[in-house]
């Protein structure tokens, strides 16, 4: 599916700006683009070191275990697949709490964690496990208490009540998340059978 | 909400003050673990590097090119098509945005609430919308290639059904909510 939405936008986008007469635009954009990956790419190496060195700490301190143990009961009913001690677990939790608080730049981190212990456990390495397509189902689906950027233009914008949308969006969200887990099991079991 | 506001403020000069010590505490030779632990950082950030190059340019281009626009005039009838409001086709492009572009959205709700007013349905709608779902396309592009895993799967599917949701779910609570 990737292989082919990645080709859809690709192609349909150049055959639309043909017609257009926008074909300078293409150029330009593709190079643009490729230079934003890269500095995304770098961008992320002072965080992502910052927060790995962290963990590191946290894991010889014990504490990601303690964490995992604590919330596991509840974590693990969603990760049929994993060990019991699966050292995944507590980089999940770390990278689901930092999302909620809305941390982004030391949830992609934790996040990234997480899918590096996920998949020392995949039998096929080239292929996503069930447990990563829930992981990262939580993930994409996952409550931002306060969503501070949006919050933020609508000050801007000289809003009456700018944080009247949170409680809309908490609502919003919820329904994301509720539905994403429900699917995700229903799809785990049918193709366990 | 000002607490909670004041946990995200303090959250990450806790974590630092909080986890080297405890971790000295219990007698981890702090500074070289931290070291060893960011030494992954760099490898990490650099495995992602080609799968978001790749996806980064497919997008820009299917978004800089009109195309966008042209999917979200082509859903317009559809929306028609469930007896919603004319209005709600204006948040289209912002819906069609979010999974693809973080960046791209954040800059289409910030016109729309320029646009209509912050305390608009539009204005409230895009607020709802731009909070509620992450850019799923970004996400799966960072965290499989950061392993390098190539075949999603149903990963894509579940991520766009549950924005879909998302979407869904913000018409219906704004609605119920302000109107």
């Amino acid at each position: 599916m990737v292989n082919a939405i990645w080709l859809f936008m690709l192609i349909t986008g150049i055959i639309v700006a043909a017609l257009n007469g926008r074909i300078d635009t293409i150029t330009e954009s593709a190079m643009e683009a490729a230079e934003l990956g890269v500095e995304t790419a770098f961008g992320l190496i002072g965080v992502m070191s910052l927060w790995l060195g962290l963990m590191r700490l946290a894991e010889e301190a014990g504490f990601v275990s303690a964490l995992a143990r604590f919330f596991g009961p509840v974590i693990r009913r969603l990760f049929p697949t994993l060990r019991e001690d699966s050292p995944a677990l507590g980089a999940i939790i770390l990278n689901l709490s930092a999302n909620v608080l809305g941390l982004g730049n030391a949830a992609t981190p934790f996040g990234l964690k997480a899918m590096q212990e996920l998949q020392k456990e995949n039998p096929t390495p080239d292929t996503a496990s069930p447990a990563m397509i829930t992981f990262l189902a939580l993930n994409t689906s996952c409550l931002t208490l306060i969503p501070a950027t949006i919050i933020a233009v609508r000050v801007k914008a000289q809003s009456v009540n700018p944080t009247e949308i949170i409680g809309t969006t908490i609502f919003a969200t919820g329904c994301a998340m509720t539905v994403a887990i429900i699917v995700d099991y229903i799809i785990r079991r049918r193709s366990r059978t | 909400m000002s607490f909670i506001g004041e946990i995200s403020r303090w959250a990450i000069p806790f974590l630092l003050f909080f986890i080297p010590l405890m971790a000295f505490i219990r007698k981890v030779p702090v500074y070289e673990s931290f070291v060893t632990g960011a030494e992954e950082g760099f490898r990490t950030a650099i495995k992602i590097l080609p799968f978001l190059v790749g996806m980064l340019v497919s997008i820009r281009i299917f978004v800089d090119s009109g195309a966008l626009e042209l999917l979200a005039r082509l859903l317009q009838p559809l929306f028609a098509l469930f007896g919603l409001d004319s209005e709600l086709t204006a948040v289209i492009p912002l819906a069609v945005m979010r999974p693809l572009s973080g960046s791209g959205a954040l800059g289409v709700a910030t016109q729309l609430i320029n646009q209509y007013g912050p305390d608009s349905f539009i204005g409230r709608l895009a607020s709802t919308l731009q909070g509620s779902t992450d850019t799923t396309f970004f996400v799966l592009t960072v965290y499989f290639g950061a392993v390098g895993i190539k075949k999603y799967r149903y990963a894509l599917k579940l991520g766009l059904m549950a924005d879909l949701i998302g979407l869904i779910a913000s018409i219906w609570i704004v609605h119920k909510m302000f109107y």
